[in-house]
């Protein structure tokens, strides 16, 4: 016999595919509404096909959070679901295509992440370009009385900087950037016309005309690999790639040989194309700073994202507009 | 570079005090004799033998000219230091004997400043240990922690001349609400001012130390400074070493006063407190604020600048004293 809970449903319910990784750092407080409950699928010891064929008719909504797709086949076996809530700013774990075709909304992070990524992209810049991580290590190894001499590092001011996609994070980065004295350009899908910065339709001629690229954007289909040989090839050896938006957007492979040929300079990564694996060959160079997908990972952030969710699905449940409502522009 | 100079220039001699680069060593020996001092081993003997040819001495944070120095080298014209601090070099009684002082402002600004707000963003965001989580091997365990967020907070400058002005402007940029200290309230500035340091340090989550060491400012941030700035705070140096009570900063990491610190500089470089080093809190650097090869080339051209301008009779390019 399945072991859940049964409850009077009163309330609509929100399915959990996983824990939030919220519910362990903030509190489960943080997400509870008197206008909707959770159903917990990672609670139950069902197989998740039964688990969601037995509570089809009272899921509306899901709330998904990073590592639980939502597949077609989750949305074929939900068919009362109405709305996805999604606390990354990223969705491409969710079958946006399928939710279009059925109808089904989708509300994301909006902007509430923007700072903490651009934040996170300039320190992996400054890291990396004046060799933050690599100086800490040599100091804690003791070599700083034996070595007098660290190598130089090279100088932000000045330096031409590409951003990838020039969305919210994108214009944050843009922003901090111009106070550290960089060139700012970018490539986007489309050009925006209130902005200033010149506008390359072709990343590749983005990435010749940049002494650093910082990617930016979401992960599609159209920007997987987007960054490929030709790409880095064009940044050139003395170009740096900071990658803040999702690992498959790079070519990974290729980045690894061009950096273990010296044929780009070094490069900042938050994101790889299999989390947690992270290449090997990596470990051995002080020109890369490598970073556990956690340009998001502050309570601040945490808390907004929470508070965004749990709105949404209040906003939903009460007939009123989505607060971040998802539309993927073409 | 000005060739425009006395056929016999190559007759004057530079005492480096200590190493600072090849590129400096090879452009000062175009115009000039140079003596390395870290070349000798009885470095006593040395002087005594050249103290009455010896006419400049260049230095670095490292080392410069103490009264011992300007007074055992009688011929004495000037003292060119590749750094914009003059800690090293006995300012009163240069200028009581005559002696021309120059150092390297304006050139390494933007460098130090980009290394103050890099610092601030490696500690709150664990960048450095987060480098260290994935190369471990620790992400295949489990996702790294929260950390803290830097746009919007509340950053605090002691010490708002050229570096510390520059480091606001960045720091603007972040949306953090800024307020300083400084020996007087600067005007036309739209950051709050602290005429008293512990204020400062109640009233912003991270201080940056930005200020000169002089006599006065010895142990500028001692332990109430510390405290006040309390077990959230996070305290960045920039400066010197010696503006810090380090034994002081140590015991309030150690007991949890102070949340952290960003330290590019230490009271007995190049030694660091062995308690900091298994600290993740903290982040260590080897005194490189102005490490660039962009800016350290730039300030040992104004070092040879300033030598040939003052031997070549002409207005110094940085004059000091």
């Amino acid at each position: 016999m399945a072991t859940h809970h049964h409850f009077a449903v009163q309330f609509p319910q929100v399915l959990l595919l996983r824990k939030p990784s919220g519910f362990a750092m903030l509190g489960e407080q943080f997400f509870t509404s008197n206008k909707f409950q959770y159903l917990k699928a990672y609670e139950s010891a069902l197989p998740l096909h039964e688990f969601l064929t037995l509570h089809a008719h009272s899921v509306k909504a899901i709330f998904s959070s990073a590592g639980a797709p939502v597949t077609a086949e989750i949305l074929r076996l939900l068919p009362e679901v109405r709305l996805v809530v999604a606390t990354s700013a990223g969705l491409n774990h969710i079958d946006v295509v399928e939710c279009r075709r059925r109808g089904v909304a989708l509300a994301n992070a909006g902007n509430v992440f923007s700072e903490d990524v651009a934040d996170y992209a300039l320190g992996l810049l400054i890291d990396v370009l004046r060799k933050l991580s690599a100086a800490d290590c040599f100091v804690r190894q003791g070599l700083w009385p034996i070595n007098a001499e660290f190598p130089l590092g090279s100088k932000l001011g000045g330096k031409r900087v590409g951003i990838v996609g020039l969305g919210s994070i994108g214009s944050e980065v843009a922003k901090r950037l111009e106070a550290f004295g960089c060139c700012v350009s970018y490539n986007s899908r489309n050009k925006k016309p209130s902005v200033t910065y010149p506008f390359y339709p072709d990343v590749c001629e983005l990435a010749a005309n940049s002494d650093v690229l910082i990617i930016c954007c979401a992960l599609t289909d159209q920007t997987h690999h987007l960054i490929n040989k030709q790409v880095l090839l064009a940044l050139g050896k003395k170009g740096v790639i900071i990658n803040v938006g999702r690992g498959a957007i790079i070519d990974e492979k290729e980045m690894v040989g061009c950096l273990l040929r010296g044929e780009i300079g070094g490069a900042g990564l938050d994101v790889f194309e299999n989390e947690p694996d992270v290449p090997e060959q990596l470990f051995a160079l002080d020109n890369v700073v490598l970073s556990p997908h956690s340009a998001v990972f502050t309570p601040e952030s945490f808390k907004d994202v929470c508070e965004l969710a749990v709105a949404n699905l209040e906003a939903f449940f009460s007939n009123k507009p989505l607060l971040t409502p998802f539309a993927a522009v073409d | 570079m000005d060739n425009n100079m006395d056929n016999n220039s190559n007759n004057i001699i530079v005492l480096m005090v200590c190493p600072v680069s090849n590129y400096l060593e090879q452009e000062i020996e175009k115009s000039f004799k140079v003596f390395k001092l870290w070349h000798f081993e009885d470095k006593e003997q040395f002087i005594n033998t050249h103290k009455d040819s010896i006419q400049a001495v260049v230095g670095s944070a490292a080392a410069g000219a103490d009264a011992e120095l300007i007074e055992s080298l009688p011929k004495l014209e000037i003292v060119a230091t590749c750094s914009v601090g003059l800690d090293k070099i006995d300012l009163a009684r240069c200028k009581e004997k005559g002696i021309r002082v120059a150092n390297t402002p304006d050139v390494l600004t933007d460098d130090v400043a980009d290394l103050a707000i890099g610092l601030i963003l490696a500690v709150l965001r664990r960048i450095c240990e987060s480098d260290r989580y994935v190369r471990s091997g620790e992400w295949k365990k489990g996702e790294f922690k929260m950390t803290t967020k830097f746009t919007g907070k509340s950053v605090g400058i002691l010490g708002m001349g050229r570096i510390g002005t520059v480091i606001a402007k960045r720091a603007e940029a972040f949306d953090c609400i800024i307020g300083y200290n400084s020996r007087t309230e600067k005007p036309n500035l739209n950051y709050k001012y602290y005429p008293n340091l512990i204020d400062l340090a109640s009233n912003c989550q991270i201080l940056v130390v930005a200020c000169s060491l002089t006599e006065e400012t010895q142990h500028i941030v001692n332990r109430q400074v510390i405290n006040a700035l309390g077990p959230k705070g996070v305290l960045i140096n920039i400066g010197r070493g010696l503006l810090v009570d380090e034994h002081e900063l140590v015991s309030a990491l150690l007991q949890g006063r102070l949340g952290g610190a960003g330290l590019d500089v230490f009271e007995h470089e190049p030694d660091v407190p062995e308690e900091l080093i298994g600290l993740e809190n903290v982040v260590l650097l080897p005194h490189v604020a102005s490490a660039t090869v962009e800016t350290r080339k730039a300030m040992a051209d104004l070092v040879v600048g300033n030598l040939q301008a003052h031997f070549g009779k002409k207005p110094l390019l940085t004059p000091v004293v």
